[in-house]
């Protein structure tokens, strides 16, 4: 039975590294199931877990990320795991945020990045509650 | 016995001194070894990116990202500026601030506007102090340094890069090197400089085929770069701050070494001056019952 190894790492932390016979993550255009000899593929992911059949004791590990980006191999499949949620308009109320700090005045951004935030943490939720309930469903 | 009290206050002053310093080697040094696996920590995410950030550029050669374009004339230059938030870590902030005003008098008097970014206390309140434009800081880090609390900050310098009002971006830090070096550096993070992409032969060969993007190459590099310079500016504050716990740890050192120095000497003085009355005392009394 052939394995394929798996990294996830993010900026500040390798999370999991070791080999495993079966991947599932989600991909951002779709629930992506991996097998070893996986034909080279590069796709942005999103929150989501990431399920790990281990090769050395068949047992399931599910790893949970903010989104990021996958690369896979034929042997070796590697989630490059976002430390937080990202996304163009969190990164830009980010980017605002900073910009105002600097100014010393941000009476009227603030909204858009409260919004912003929330969404974010809501589709950290959403992402955390369907994880946990894909774990009990088994 | 004149001054005597005065010395035992001043010993006693100086040990309490000590204390504090001692305390503050040993917390820095606990703290150092944090810093460092965190360091290391960081390394595999900045490889990762590197590599296949390396093998696209390779595939792709006709798409070429903003960030790997050089450009010809430098009008405005962005500097990032890494310190510490707090001080008493001995010349490693007074050391970056040097490299970094002589890069940013270099680069005045060459005729290109700055534009800084502060990442540390120690850094932003310098560049407030000489009158630099800082666009955007970060401050109050923290032990651990969050890849959260630098995105924005930093994102306004790349965003000003892509748009074409910078062209081009330094970052100055301190390399850790080992717990009694540390080196001031200034580096420049954009453009990109092409050697950083440069594959070995082995990688060429081994990367004969091209990936399947999803949704396509260039969204896919354009968030990879990002990615990339956001984890060099994260592998910087996490070897600033390995910097920082060693530099205090050792500057900490060696204010308790010399303070200890201060109380030995101090001691030698308050004893000889003890002995000098007591013998005095002893020849009067001496003097004083020859002369009944």
């Amino acid at each position: 039975m052939s394995t394929i190894h798996v990294d996830v790492v993010s900026a500040e932390e390798s999370i999991f590294s070791g080999e495993a016979k079966f991947v599932a993550l989600p991909g951002e255009a779709g629930e992506l199931g991996i097998y070893p000899k996986h034909t080279p593929l590069i796709t942005r992911i999103k929150p989501g877990a990431v399920r790990i059949q281990r090769a050395d004791n068949d047992e399931e590990e599910f790893v949970f990320v903010a989104g990021g980006i996958l690369e896979i191999q034929p042997d070796v499949v590697t989630v490059l795991a976002d430390t937080a949620i990202r996304g163009h308009d969190l990164d830009e109320a980010k980017a605002t945020e900073a910009l105002k700090q600097a100014e010393e005045a941000r009476a009227n951004a603030k909204s858009d990045i409260d919004f912003a935030k929330a969404t974010s943490e809501f589709a950290i939720m959403a992402a955390q509650i369907a994880a946990i309930r894909k774990l009990r469903g088994k | 016995m004149a001054g005597s009290k005065e010395i035992r206050t001043k010993i006693k002053s100086v040990q309490n001194t000590r204390k504090i310093t001692k305390a503050m080697e040993m917390v820095a040094a606990s703290k150092m070894r944090r810093a460092q696996e965190r360091m290391r920590a960081a390394r595999p995410y900045g490889d990762k990116v590197r590599n296949i950030a390396a093998h696209m550029s390779q595939a792709n050669p006709e798409y070429r990202h903003p960030f790997l374009v050089k450009r010809d004339q430098v009008k405005t230059a962005g500097v990032i500026l890494i310190t510490t938030d707090k001080g008493l870590c001995g010349g490693l902030n007074t050391n970056v601030l040097r490299l970094a005003t002589n890069k940013l008098k270099e680069l005045e008097s060459a005729g290109a506007k700055i534009e800084t970014t502060a990442i540390g206390n120690k850094g932003f309140g310098f560049l407030n102090r000489i009158g630099a434009k800082v666009v955007s800081h970060a401050i109050q880090i923290g032990d651990k340094p969050h890849l959260d609390k630098l995105i924005g900050p930093v994102k306004v310098q790349l965003d000003a890069y892509a748009e074409g009002r910078i062209d081009v971006v330094y970052l100055a830090y301190t390399r850790f090197i080992n717990t009694m070096k540390q080196e001031p550096v200034i580096e420049q993070l954009l453009p990109l400089t092409a050697d950083k992409f440069e594959q070995t032969e082995a990688e060429k060969k081994a990367y004969g085929w091209d990936y399947i993007y999803e949704p396509d190459a260039k969204s896919v590099v354009d968030e990879l770069l990002v990615r990339y310079v956001e984890a060099i500016v994260y592998q910087a504050v996490t070897e600033n701050m390995s910097s920082e716990q060693s530099a205090r740890m050792v500057a900490m050192k060696s204010a308790s070494d010399n303070a200890k120095k201060v109380i030995d000497d101090l001691q030698l003085t308050y004893n000889k001056a003890r002995q000098a009355a007591i013998t005095k005392e002893l020849s009067e009394i001496v003097g004083g019952a020859a002369a009944v």
